[in-house]
């Protein structure tokens, strides 16, 4: 199926709720130690979280997928900009969704804000993405 | 203004890191796209490396010593701030080829900017890192900068 590309268009959203493992998972192929993603007496008695933090760079190759999906093989994603704007934990239910806010079918060039939000509504992180349908 | 910028800690900015080259490979590949939930054939089998794969290929590798007791390696490019406590970041990716198993990549990191403002809960720094990710024929493959906030 062939992205149909058109300024205001939603793509397809896809809800992540990561679980211990998956945390794990990803901090392990970073090599990222830090306490505060999988030692949860650590996170909660000495940092003070409510609980295990999720690594902020996993919530932006989220913001990626949601693109990535819907693109396929017909383009790919050329520049990203997001920023965390919030701490997530195990347990949250996240969504990642997008809007197109510019098309040009001369060249293929789109451009897109994406999002991921909690449960409450709140966008945790925010951002815009750069991506290119090939000819 | 209460001027915590030292001239000796904005002398610090344009100082850039050894370069790191690294190996791509498919088995690496595959563990990113798992973990990270991507539902993208290409990544789980590793054909090709998702956006943001570079994250775990240059994270730094560093022995347990050199870890802090809350298990987060020291960046050494960064100078000691006068503010410590990190908030949220954000990131700027521009993605010029893609990545596949085998490729060499090089990565050098280069601390671009300091600087300070002031927010409704006192002073803030912000420090932006410019990481250039090459190939070996010297193609610039990946640019990213960081910009964190301190406070």
């Amino acid at each position: 199926m062939n992205p149909q590309p058109a300024v205001g268009v939603a793509l397809p959203e896809r809800v992540h709720a990561p679980d211990t493992v998956q945390l794990m998972l990803y901090n392990a192929i970073l090599w990222n130690g830090h306490r505060i993603h999988f030692d949860l007496p650590y996170a909660t008695e000495v940092e003070g979280y409510p609980g295990l933090v999720l690594a902020g760079p996993m919530l932006g190759d989220w913001l990626h997928q949601v693109v990535d999906e819907w693109l396929g093989d017909a383009g790919m994603i050329t520049r990203v900009e997001y920023s965390n704007r919030g701490a997530t934990y195990i347990g949250d239910q996240l969504t990642a969704g997008a809007t197109i806010t510019a098309y040009d079918p001369q060249t293929g060039e789109l451009s897109l804000d994406v999002f991921i939000k909690n449960e409450a509504g709140d966008i945790v992180a925010p951002g815009s993405i750069g991506a290119k349908l090939y000819g | 203004m209460t001027g915590l910028l030292s001239d000796e800690l904005l002398a610090n900015i344009g100082r850039t890191s050894e370069p790191r080259r690294e190996i791509v490979t498919r088995r690496d590949i595959r563990k990113y796209a798992v973990a990270t939930g991507s539902k993208i054939a290409k990544y789980l089998q590793g054909d090709v490396a998702p956006p943001m794969f570079h994250v775990p290929l240059f994270w730094d590798v560093v022995e347990l010593d050199e870890l802090t007791p809350d298990g987060v390696s020291v960046d050494k490019l960064l100078p000691k701030f006068p503010l410590e406590r990190a908030m949220a970041g954000g990131l700027e990716i521009d993605y010029l080829r893609p990545i596949h198993p085998g490729d060499w990549l090089t990565a050098t990191r280069t601390l671009t900017d300091i600087y300070e403002k002031h927010g409704r809960s006192g002073p803030l720094i912000f420090y932006e890192v410019v990481m250039n990710i090459e190939d070996d024929e010297g193609n610039l493959v990946i640019k990213e900068k960081t910009t964190r906030i301190l406070r």
